[in-house]
């Protein structure tokens, strides 16, 4: 009844109408596939491998879930190893991208310094550089800094993140420089401009960088297939990747990916939820000038 | 009296710029705290970004097995690349290009249409459709995998195989992921779906930004259609994020290098037919240990992404006179 309320106090012309229910169609059509694992996750055997294929489950059982942590317990490594290390790297990786980030963005957006002009173009080329082509380099990099098989070769690889610090910097262009100079004639010095004036107002483009960080990290499997060679190392989607491996040429184990797949995927989704609004904010500044 | 004067200007030109240099370093030294600041990105960025740049340069023109010192090779990989890389000429190269071409302009064109048909709806219904449309970017790598199995799988217990016997489109079932035909329509259309990321939320929030009153003002002047506005309105006005947008279209097209290898699960994939050039970088690389050689193969792909870019840029980069 009050969603029923609610859509009737948003007045909607002919052609809205039309284009909600194009949009619907088009998105229940890209919600499809995130459906049916949803529901995959939650068949029981007898219906995974059923013919015609259904997309709703008709028996939900979590079994699924029981046998993927079957499968994780029998592995050589516990997988709760290999949480540990997903949690860790995620935790640390995200939070300093965020602090170096926001502390590159505040100078670049708000001094005059000699440089400040080079390094943001650096910064646009660099948003181009796709990690995926640089692997080889990169390996060489982290090998000779002797960081193979440690949490910092997770981490550091994901560090120089440009578009984070773009994002941020374009977010700052907006806070009027009155705010920071007045403040400045109240005796504040440069830390506490960041820390007390900075930080509060960018906290939508804090949020939103932290996202998306934490989606790139928390997916990531290639720095554990590139630096690290001791299987405890390893983080929870490599671990996933290797047990789901092969899976179009069989059919074992295609209830047990599914579940994993919704462990893998819940977090993200619930992360942007909580943050959507903050996002909207933030993409409005996006723009390259 | 006139090389009196000369000498003069040069005296006074000298001592600029000494003047000069004394002051710059005066300025560095006023802004110490902004180096101070912006010195740990600077840091990590030379030695992950800028380095490995430089030494993937570098590398290119070497023979390196990561045992041995890399040895001196000249344009020696560059020329086997372009003459005797049957595999690069025939599959990586033409793959990589039809797939960036058809994944970063459609990609980048739907995200537009998508972006601006959600900004004509109502505020408190929107997020939804953000919603519903961004969540499948969620799904990064080992996921979507897992998540487009079961549609994509070969037998008709397959979604779409079944969905299509069911309508008589088919007669057997299709191979989707593992029939050379059909692999690169299936990495398409898997990239497509997930492409909707942050270049699109930058245009929804681009359109939504664009100032009411100008199309009030634009209908005055004559403006019909919703079309017209689109085209010298909307667009115009959040160019901006157009190129932010373009820019992650772009880098999104020739990153997903893996999305072949992980739908077939073969690797290579089936007769090459998904190969692409990162998948040729990581088999040089990773699996024969010639460092060299990837390094040209990477140096390649960089600059393809970077002529790309130049590209999109001249389209929608910011004019002399904005």
């Amino acid at each position: 009844m009050m969603l029923l309320k609610k859509i009737k106090r948003i007045k909607l012309d002919k052609t809205q109408i039309f284009l909600m229910f194009l949009l619907t169609f088009g998105g229940a059509f890209m919600m499809l596939p995130l459906i049916y694992i949803f529901n995959h996750a939650l068949k029981p055997y007898s219906e995974l491998f059923l013919f015609p294929p259904r997309i709703f489950v008709q028996q939900p059982t979590l079994s699924n879930f029981t046998e993927f942590f079957i499968v994780l317990r029998d592995s050589v490594v516990p997988t709760s190893r290999y949480l540990f290390n997903s949690l860790l790297v995620t935790f640390l990786g995200v939070t300093l991208v965020i602090v170096i980030s926001a502390l590159c963005a505040y100078p670049l957006s708000k001094h005059r310094f000699y440089g400040s002009k080079l390094l943001f173009s650096v910064i646009l080329v660099s948003l181009m550089f796709v990690p995926e082509a640089m692997e080889i380099p990169r390996y060489v990099v982290i090998a000779r800094l002797g960081i193979m098989d440690t949490y910092l070769g997770h981490i550091f690889p994901h560090i120089a993140a440009s578009v984070t610090v773009f994002l941020i910097k374009q977010f700052m262009d907006q806070v009027p420089n009155e705010l920071i100079e007045a403040a400045k004639i109240d005796g504040a010095k440069e830390w506490t401009v960041f820390m007390r004036i900075m930080i509060p107002i960018c906290m939508p483009a804090i949020a939103t960088t932290a996202i998306l960080t934490f989606q790139t990290i928390w997916n990531d499997t290639s720095t554990s297939t590139l630096f690290m060679q001791n299987d405890s190392m390893k983080t929870f989607p490599f671990f996933l990747s290797t047990i789901t491996n092969n899976l179009a040429n069989q059919v074992a184990r295609q209830g047990a990916a599914a579940a994993a797949a919704m462990i893998m995927f819940l977090p993200t989704l619930i992360v942007f939820l909580v943050f959507q609004r903050k996002v909207i904010a933030t993409m409005a500044h996006s723009g390259i000038k | 009296m006139s090389g009196k004067v000369q000498l003069s200007q040069t005296q006074q030109s000298t001592r600029l710029r000494k003047n000069r240099l004394s002051l710059m370093i005066d300025e560095i030294w006023k802004s110490r705290v902004s180096y101070l600041f912006i010195a740990p990105f600077v840091l990590a960025f030379s030695l992950f970004i800028i380095i490995p740049v430089i030494v993937a340069f570098g590398l290119s023109f070497t023979y390196f097995n990561t045992i041995q010192a890399p040895s001196y090779a000249g344009w020696e990989n560059f020329q086997y690349l372009l003459s005797q890389d049957i595999i690069f000429l025939k599959h990586a190269l033409p793959n990589t290009l039809t797939f960036a071409l058809i994944v970063g302009p459609g990609g980048y064109i739907a995200a537009f249409v998508l972006a601006w048909l959600i900004a004509q709806i109502p505020d408190r219904l929107r997020i939804w459709f953000v919603l519903a449309f961004y969540a499948p970017s969620l799904t990064g790598g080992v996921v979507m995998n897992i998540i487009w199995q079961p549609m994509l799988s070969g037998d008709r217990i397959g979604y779409l195989n079944s969905f299509l016997l069911g309508l008589g489109i088919i007669d057997e079932p299709q191979l989707w992921v593992i029939d050379p035909k059909y692999l690169m329509i299936s990495m398409v259309v898997v990239t497509m779906w997930s492409s909707m990321g942050v270049g699109f939320l930058a245009m929804v929030a681009g359109i939504l930004n664009v100032d009411k009153q100008l199309y009030e003002a634009a209908r005055i002047d004559g403006i019909k259609s919703r079309l017209q506005e689109i085209w010298y309105i909307t667009i115009p006005y959040m160019k901006p994020q157009m190129l932010f947008a373009s820019v992650m279209a772009i880098v999104g097209a020739f990153k997903a290098g893996q999305v072949g290898e992980q739908l077939s699960g073969m690797k290579p994939t089936p007769e090459y037919a998904g190969h692409m050039i990162h998948s040729h970088i990581s088999d040089y690389g990773l699996i024969r240990y010639e460092m060299g050689y990837a390094a040209a193969l990477s140096v390649v792909l960089l600059c393809m992404i970077y002529f790309f870019n130049r590209l999109s840029w001249r389209l929608f980069g910011p004019k002399g006179d904005e």
